[in-house]
Order: C-alpha cells, then sequence, then structure tokens
C-alpha cells in the first residue's frame, strides 16, 4: 500500500500547480470569466502545449495513457485554481465517450484533436426533465435517407456555448426512462437546426441549452453502436465523477487555506478569532471533512478506469455523495467564519464556495447518489 | 393552555386579509412571491398604501401616528403579510431609528424627522458594522469630535443595506475615547448628502447590489442631530438592537418560502414523476416543516409572554438561530429541487416582466443566488454565534 503519487504523477501535479499558480491569479480569473468563452483561451493553449490535455490518451495521440490517478493530479490544481477550462468535459468526458464508443476512423477525426486541444468538445446527456438521470432521454433521433434526423432538447452543457463539437444522447427506440434504445451522436454546433440558448453559470463559468429542430446528420456522425451508448454514457459519466471528485478536493483545499488564514488574522474582542474554541472545532470539522472527501477521491480515481461494476459504481456513488456533503459543509462553515467579507464578490473564498455548491448540482448531488448507492446495496 | 387565536384575534387576521386582498398591488405580490427585485419605487408605493391606511408604523405610539398593536396583532400582521407576498419592510427608518428617537430624541427630534419616515421623504439606513467592528460592535472608530456647533465625523461604516437609496443615515460614533469602549459611543444622525460622505458598493456573491460602505472624511454634522446624551449611545443603540432582532427569526418569511418550495417541487420532475412524490425528497421538505412548526410555536410562546407584559429576553436569540437555519434549509432545497437548472444565472429572468420563454421552472432563475444571498441570515443582526453567546451568558449563566 502506498498513497503517495510516483514521480512522474507528482511531476505532472507541480507542473500543473506551477502553471496555475503563474498564470490563474484571482483577478485574472474574473477577467477570463467574462471573456466570450468564458475561460482563457491562452490558458487552454498553455495545458496542450505542455501536454496536460493529451494526459488520458494513447502515445500515438501525444498522450502517455494517463490513467485516474493521472487526471486527479490535473483536476485537484485546476481546482484550486478555479479553473474555468473545459477539461473535464472535453478532455475527460467527451474524450473518454469517443475513446470507448468511437470506430477508428471517428477517433483519428476527433481524437487528436481533442488531445491537443485545438478540438474543444461537451457533453449534452442532461435534458429538461432528467434530474441527474443520464437514461432520462426524450430527445429522439430517427433514421432517414441513410442518416438521422434529431428532435428534442439538452439541458445545461456546460461549455457548449463555444465548443466545436457537441457529444448528443438520444434515443432511436426505447421508452423515455429505458436505458436500452439510447445513442450517441457527434454533432457540429453549427448544423442547420441546433439552437443555443447561452447563459453564464453562477459560478463563473458559461453553457447553454440546446434546441435540436429536425437536425439532419450523416450515419457516421452515429458514435458506437445504435441504442446502446446508455453503458458507455455510464461508464464515462464515472471517469467524469471521479475527475469532478478531484477537482473538488482542489476547491476545498484553497478554501480551508482561506478560512485559518482568516480566523488567524480578523480580530474581534481584542483576540484573533481563531481564539475562540467555537471556530477552532469548526476548522477542525472542516478539515476533517476535506480528509474524508480527499479519501473519497483518491478511491474514485482509483476505480475509475476499472472494468465496470458494481463495485465500481458504488465507490463512485459513494464518493460523489462524501464530495457533495464536504463541499456543501465547507461552502457554509467557511462563509459563516468569514462573516460579511466571505459573501462579498471582490473576495476568492465566496467563488471558491459557489464552486463547491455547484459542483454538487454537476453529475448527480448528493441525495442523487446516496439513492443509488441504496439502490445497488439492495441489487447486491 | 390554548395554542389558538381568540374570536378577537381571529376577527383581526379577517380585516387584515380583507385589506390586503383590496390594497395590495398584485405586480408587487407577484415580484416578492417570486423573489424578484423590488425597486424603491415600489416600496414606496406600499408605503404610501400602508401609511393612509394608518398601518405602517406598528411599533410607535398613536399620538406619533403609529397603531396599537398588541404582541399578537402584529404577529398576525406579519404572517398575513408574509402570505400575500406583501414586501418586507425596510426597517431602518420606521422599526428602528423612530422608536430611538421616540424614546430618547428631543421634541424638535420628533417634530422633524418622524413625520418625513411616515411621508416617505427620508430614507434612513444604518451606520453600525464597521471593517474592524463586526460581531464586536462597541470596537467601533468612527470618530465625532465636537467643534463649536458642530461634530465632524470621520471614519467608515460597512454592510450598510440599501444605503444607495437612503438620505439619511443613523451612526455609532466614538465621541470619547478615554474612556471604556462601550461608554464613549454617542448616537449621531447624519445627512447623506451633507459634503464628504461618499458611498460605495459592496456587490455580493450573487452580484447583488444591496450592501455598501459609506466613508465619512471631515463631515461636519450639526450638535443638534445628537440623539439623547453624548457618550451614551451604546445604551440607544442596544435598545435599537432588540428592536432588530425581533422578527429576525423570520418565521413568516419561511412559511411563504416554504409553500413556494413545495409548489415548485410539485412541478419539477424526477423519475417522470412530480419531484414532490419522490420519497426522499418529500421526506427532506416534511423534516423542515417539523422544524418550522416547532420554531412557530417557540415564536408565538415568547409573543404570548411579551402580550403578558414580560419583555423578549434571550429567548428571542435561541429563535432567531433556529428560525435562520431553517429558512437557509428551505432555501437548500429549493436549490436541489431544480437539480442542474440551480447551475445557470439568467440574469434576465430575475425580472418578472421577462418576455420570452423561461429556460425551466419560471421560478427557477433566483434560486441559486438566493440560497447564496441568504447566507447572509446567521451572519447578520448580530452572527448566531453571537446570539449563542448571549443565550448562555443570559440564560445558563456560563
Amino acid at each position: 500500500m502506498d498513497f503517495r503519487l510516483n514521480e512522474e504523477q507528482q511531476m505532472l501535479q507541480d507542473t500543473v500547480a506551477r502553471l496555475v499558480r503563474g498564470e490563474y491569479s484571482f483577478e485574472k480569473r474574473l477577467a477570463f470569466s467574462e471573456t466570450e468563452a468564458g475561460f482563457s483561451v491562452d490558458f487552454w493553449k498553455q495545458l496542450s502545449e505542455l501536454g496536460l490535455t493529451a494526459v488520458p490518451f494513447s502515445e500515438e495521440l501525444g498522450g502517455f495513457g494517463g490513467g485516474g490517478i493521472e487526471v486527479q493530479s490535473v483536476m485537484t490544481e485546476l481546482g484550486r485554481g478555479l479553473c474555468l477550462e473545459p477539461y473535464l468535459q472535453s478532455v475527460v468526458f467527451a474524450g473518454g465517450l469517443i475513446s470507448q464508443a468511437g470506430h477508428d476512423s471517428q477517433k483519428e477525426l476527433w481524437l487528436s484533436g481533442i488531445a491537443s486541444g485545438e478540438l474543444q468538445a461537451a457533453v449534452a446527456l442532461q435534458e429538461p426533465q432528467s434530474f441527474y438521470d443520464l437514461n432520462d432521454v426524450q430527445t429522439r433521433a430517427e433514421k432517414k435517407d441513410g442518416g438521422f434526423v434529431l428532435n428534442g432538447r439538452k439541458a445545461v452543457v456546460i461549455g457548449g456555448h463555444c465548443a466545436d463539437l457537441i457529444l448528443v444522447s438520444a434515443r432511436t427506440s426505447g421508452d423515455t426512462r429505458d436505458a436500452s434504445g439510447i445513442s450517441l451522436f457527434v454533432l457540429k454546433p453549427d448544423t442547420a437546426g441546433i439552437e443555443r440558448r447561452i447563459y453564464p453559470t453562477i459560478d463563473g463559468s458559461k453553457g447553454c441549452d440546446i434546441t435540436l429542430n429536425n437536425v439532419q446528420v450523416s450515419a457516421d456522425a452515429l458514435l458506437g453502436e445504435d441504442g446502446k451508448a446508455s453503458e458507455v454514457i455510464e461508464y464515462q459519466a464515472g471517469r467524469a465523477i471521479a475527475a469532478l471528485c478531484a477537482e473538488a478536493v482542489g476547491v476545498m483545499e484553497v478554501a480551508n487555506e482561506l478560512t485559518l488564514d482568516y480566523i488567524k488574522q480578523r480580530k474581534q474582542f481584542g483576540v484573533p478569532i481563531g481564539k475562540f474554541q467555537v471556530l477552532q472545532h469548526r476548522m477542525v470539522d472542516m478539515m476533517s471533512e476535506l480528509e474524508q472527501a480527499r479519501s473519497m477521491a483518491i478511491l474514485a480515481a482509483s476505480v475509475a478506469d476499472q472494468e465496470q461494476s458494481d463495485e465500481r459504481r458504488r465507490a463512485l456513488s459513494a464518493a460523489k455523495n462524501v464530495i457533495g456533503r464536504s463541499g456543501q459543509f465547507i461552502s457554509e462553515q467557511g462563509i459563516q467564519s468569514h462573516g460579511g467579507i466571505g459573501m462579498t464578490w471582490e473576495y476568492n473564498f465566496a467563488h471558491y464556495a459557489k464552486r463547491l455548491i455547484m459542483i454538487n448540482h454537476q453529475l448527480g448531488d448528493d441525495d442523487y447518489h446516496l439513492e443509488r448507492y441504496a439502490f445497488l446495496l439492495q441489487a447486491s | 393552555m390554548n395554542i389558538n387565536y381568540t374570536p378577537k384575534e381571529l376577527a383581526f387576521r379577517d380585516e387584515v386579509r380583507a385589506f390586503l386582498d383590496q390594497a395590495l398591488p398584485a405586480d408587487i405580490a407577484a415580484k416578492v412571491k417570486g423573489f424578484r427585485h423590488l425597486t424603491k419605487e415600489d416600496h414606496q408605493r406600499w408605503q404610501q398604501i400602508l401609511c393612509k391606511q394608518g398601518w405602517y408604523a406598528t411599533h410607535w405610539p398613536e399620538e406619533y401616528g403609529g397603531v396599537k398593536w398588541t404582541p399578537v396583532q402584529k404577529h398576525i400582521w406579519d404572517e398575513e403579510s408574509c402570505d400575500y407576498g406583501v414586501p418586507r419592510s425596510i426597517p431602518f427608518g420606521v422599526n428602528m431609528v423612530a422608536p430611538v428617537i421616540i424614546k430618547f430624541g428631543n421634541e424638535e427630534q420628533k417634530q422633524t424627522y418622524l413625520p418625513r419616515i411616515l411621508s416617505g421623504e427620508d430614507w434612513w439606513c444604518q451606520g453600525y458594522s464597521e471593517p474592524g467592528a463586526g460581531s464586536d460592535l462597541a470596537s467601533l472608530k468612527t470618530r465625532a469630535v465636537r467643534e463649536g456647533d458642530h461634530y465632524v465625523v470621520n471614519g467608515q461604516k460597512a454592510w450598510t443595506t440599501l444605503g444607495q437609496y437612503a438620505n439619511m443615515i443613523f451612526c455609532l460614533v466614538r465621541t470619547n475615547t478615554e474612556v471604556k469602549a462601550q461608554e464613549g459611543i454617542s448616537f449621531l444622525l447624519i445627512d447623506m448628502n451633507t459634503p464628504g460622505i461618499s458611498v460605495r458598493p459592496i456587490i455580493t456573491l450573487d452580484g447583488e447590489h444591496e450592501v455598501n460602505e459609506v466613508f465619512f472624511q471631515d463631515v461636519k454634522v450639526p450638535v443638534e442631530n445628537l440623539v439623547g446624551e453624548e457618550d451614551k449611545g451604546w445604551t440607544y443603540a442596544k435598545f435599537l438592537l432588540t428592536y432588530e432582532r425581533t422578527g429576525l427569526a423570520g418565521i413568516g418569511l419561511s412559511k411563504a418560502a416554504l409553500s413556494h418550495l413545495k409548489q415548485l417541487a410539485s412541478r419539477c420532475i424526477k423519475n417522470g414523476r412530480p419531484l414532490i412524490e419522490d420519497s426522499s425528497f418529500s421526506q427532506r421538505i416534511a423534516k423542515v416543516e417539523i422544524d418550522l412548526t416547532a420554531a412557530t410555536i417557540s415564536n408565538l410562546r415568547i409573543i404570548a409572554a411579551v402580550e403578558g407584559g414580560g419583555m423578549p429576553g434571550a429567548e428571542s436569540s435561541m429563535l432567531k438561530v433556529k428560525g435562520t437555519e431553517i429558512r437557509q434549509a428551505i432555501n437548500d432545497l429549493a436549490r436541489r429541487a431544480i437539480g442542474p437548472y440551480a447551475i445557470p444565472f439568467v440574469e434576465e429572468e430575475l425580472n418578472l416582466d421577462h418576455e420570452g420563454e423561461f429556460l425551466s421552472d419560471q421560478n427557477a432563475a433566483p434560486l441559486s443566488a438566493q440560497y447564496f444571498n441568504n447566507r447572509k441570515l446567521s451572519i447578520f443582526g448580530g452572527s448566531n454565534e453571537i446570539q449563542k453567546n448571549i443565550v448562555s451568558k443570559m440564560i445558563l449563566g456560563l
């Protein structure tokens, strides 16, 4: 047993950490968030030049076949900087879907671009009625003229506002919440019939809802087998969950560091408020929550690339449940420890607090994963 | 023991309902119920209606234009107001500075300021907290030095709610540095248009401009704007804080928020069914409703004690803690109810007159922002930690 990163993984993490420290000050992040892309195109290029966007991909694609731990090393540092770049969406999730489901010519067409960062992809799997269930798909794809016609609506597609490719789930058969009958399509956003309603997100990023109105695509837009995408989506959502947990740990680390600094410096009643036992115990609780979260992020990263099993499913749901709860605890108690200043736009803590709460709304919140975990317990 | 209203109180409730049915503008109520922003004009329009009815100044004696309601009647008014979507009253003038002026001010101050509060001519804000004086309010540093007929004020106030609308501010200032912190504080009424005052917005994490910093640089304030005696301001400040604490538990607001949450949960969908039918979510709602029931009765017990001639004591501190936790829990559930749609921040839908399609549920847009914004509930009006200190000292003798 060894919980240390190996030399290569440590170097990877240090590289990202250095880059984030150098390029991602709080002030810069606010400015990136205001741009049309909602992130730093330059920073994305730097990630790409250092080979970081290729981490999970094979050597032929310029990567080094990194697994869950390598992705974790990158994501935690991106979390520390509250980085807005679509690493999770494009590299981990979309890249994973194409790697797993795509046939050779599709991989050739898209993966090297995604690995190099030249192509940015987004995943559009949720729908207005789906809540967090990715099998709850009403969008339909009908066969026509050797291709497909898509109709429906996809919800809260983070990064979808400026993506070059959008991976859309649509039903080629079956009923709304059936696991079978779901297919994946790779769409170019300028295809006729695609409408995007773009919005900022409350945690400083950007996304969109997508309406598909008789969108015609050729047969080679279909990713993987017709009607068999549910398993692929579930598996890759699991990898994305692990990456999101790692990001959350980075966010929590900084949130706790900021809070600790503050309660050491802020004086009331003639002493630093960190001298008050109620705040000391709260800070200890925040630290314990972070350590619980860190443990679960390690577990998630360790199972992320394992073959699918109920054990993997349980580990990932358990991790996301803990991350959701500890993130909310640290967010709320951190604000409370700061007082009013913790709620202001000009001070970075508030932005960490918001990201933690919103991580809980991505890929299933703590309630959703508790339920899933309980279901898997009953099934076993 | 009887936990129900008397027939007389029920008749009063009917009177309140009849008034609100007829007088509350529908556009204002819709904004309040949908958690949308109210303009200064909305507040002023509603204040005029209340004043005409004679129900604006519920903490004032009748001779100054107040209405003589019992604590139970005030409570009924609060409950019905929240239920109907009455705008929250901006308390700084009518419920905060006015009671201080009535109790400690001189006749001229009463004649000058009270009518202007009733007419809406003055919009007051509160100059208590400072960057270095939050929970430890008595450590405030804003300095007022007497020079002839004036005080010269220098310093900075923080977290001044709606200060951007105000033309008057009541301030705690330090007039004596030689004595114990609490003994060198005075209570000044200051015209915001005096040269040397500047207001800077503080934007909160939800992008809102609700609070401000107010800077004072060599601001000349006539001595007749001192309330009561010099260096006795702490006594008046504490008197005011008991008014502030009344109602901070926000029981009525929690009830309104809960009913809003239930409607929302019956429209949101999970597994093809209304979310309110989901067993785990409905249990979460049930739990918070049960907590709210308990807090409601605790609140009534305090009101009944005051009605019987008692003073609200440290019990209201306990209720502030419980009440704010409950409201925050309701806000948390409302944010959870919309699932992935908690993430978009659709600013244009924060206005009710938004034309065009709503991104998701028509009431979804403000929910995340409101959840974040209401983290303030456990911080302001004396943080919940300070409230617990009060309880442990006053009730438990620890």
